[in-house]
């Protein structure tokens, strides 16, 4: 019994937390809802984003989980404005994780009331670097970046530009009095991602909102709530990632130049 | 700081197939780390030491492979690290693309007892 020897593992750490973000996109899909990861460094808008968005969606019933290390201050806030949001505080962890987000959706009553769909928000914590490395059970992972914050940001946090399916330009109101070098955030963005659409927005004046509303509509309209129940049962769940996860297939690449709302 | 739900992970895997191998206790774990993984092979190694006391992972060494993040240029196939605030590929120029170097996170093997 004391003999030493060595055993071939070959195993992905993150398989399990993988597996449940599966999970947690199979019952959303199920519902008619299309789950939305937000992502970016603290200040760039998240709640403000969402807030804009929520009050241009046409077709689809809101839902909100607000992710903060403490405090449900930005809950508040979109529960008075009769927004259906739910907190989760890490308190102390710098990312959400799928069972996290399953314990939550578990708990929540998804009442889509007299809506064809759903568009679950979930607001990761303010960071840039590990909630890119945890899937939570998102359809679309949408990267909110700012003018502010400079031109550099894909070539310093490539993970999270080459990941996103799309990314917002936050704060481009306040372009005139930065110098922000578009040109080379663009160059940096397609690099690592040929596909996800850039919107040029801004939270204090409300442009480009409508648009981004708009794309995610399309995709929660283009959820295909029969195939995944039998891809479900059939067990043949794919376990897809990086810059290739779900492009493509619900929607044209007509956004492939980044917009403004004029 | 999220290494150490991850390192809880780690110790979870060994210890599932070292109870399988019918082994009593794992002596040591080769892990492949890619650099934009981005977990710390370090703060791996703190946490293991920590969580692992009284696991049949207790004391076991632990081997960090660490690989770096490779692009590859769609123009002339080049595959290359990265200069920093650069994507450009230093054959030809043109600006290369992610691939699935250097994101590797996985436990490639155990030695048990």
């Amino acid at each position: 019994m004391h003999d030493i020897r060595k055993l071939n593992v070959m195993e992905n750490i993150m398989d399990e937390n993988d597996h449940i973000a599966e999970h947690v996109k199979e019952h959303m899909t199920a519902h008619g809802i299309l789950v939305v990861n937000e992502m970016g460094a603290p200040g760039v808008g998240k709640t403000t984003t969402l807030k804009n968005i929520i009050e241009r969606l046409q077709i689809a019933k809101p839902f909100v989980i607000e992710g903060d290390i403490e405090s449900d201050l930005d809950t508040k806030d979109l529960n008075a404005l009769g927004i259906s949001a739910y907190q989760i505080n890490t308190f102390g962890a710098c990312h959400l994780d799928a069972p996290m987000i399953e314990h939550q959706v578990n708990e929540i009553e998804f009442d889509l009331e007299n809506k064809e769909r759903g568009l679950l928000f979930i607001e990761n914590i303010g960071n840039l670097v590990c909630p890119a490395e945890f899937t939570i059970g998102e359809h679309v992972l949408m990267l909110i970046s700012t003018v502010t914050e400079g031109s550099d940001k894909p070539y310093k946090y490539p993970l999270a530009f080459e990941k996103a399916d799309i990314i917002l330009l936050n704060k481009v109101d306040l372009i005139p009095y930065l110098d922000f070098d578009e040109e080379f955030f663009m160059k940096g963005v397609r690099a690592l991602n040929k596909t996800a659409p850039v919107f040029k927005v801004s939270g204090k004046t409300g442009e480009g909102f409508a648009e981004v509303a708009a794309w995610l509509e399309g995709r929660a309209a283009a959820l295909d709530i029969n195939e995944h129940v039998h891809e479900h049962h059939g067990c043949g769940h794919e376990h897809v990632h990086g810059p290739h996860h779900e492009h493509g297939k619900e929607h044209e690449h007509c956004h492939d130049h980044h917009h403004s709302s004029r | 700081m999220h290494e150490y739900p991850i390192t809880e992970q780690i110790i979870k895997i060994c210890t599932k197939h070292c109870r399988e191998a019918d082994a009593k206790r794992v002596l040591g774990v080769k892990l492949v780390v890619g650099d934009s993984s981005g977990f710390i092979g370090e703060s791996i190694q703190m946490y293991f030491d920590i969580i692992s006391e009284g696991t049949p992972c207790e004391g076991a060494r632990l081997e960090i492979v660490r690989v770096k993040p490779q692009l590859r240029c769609p123009s002339c196939g080049e595959m290359f690290v990265r200069a920093p605030m650069s994507f450009a590929c230093p054959k030809c120029g043109t600006d290369g693309e992610p691939t699935e170097i250097g994101k590797e996170f996985y436990i490639e093997q155990i030695e048990v007892e």
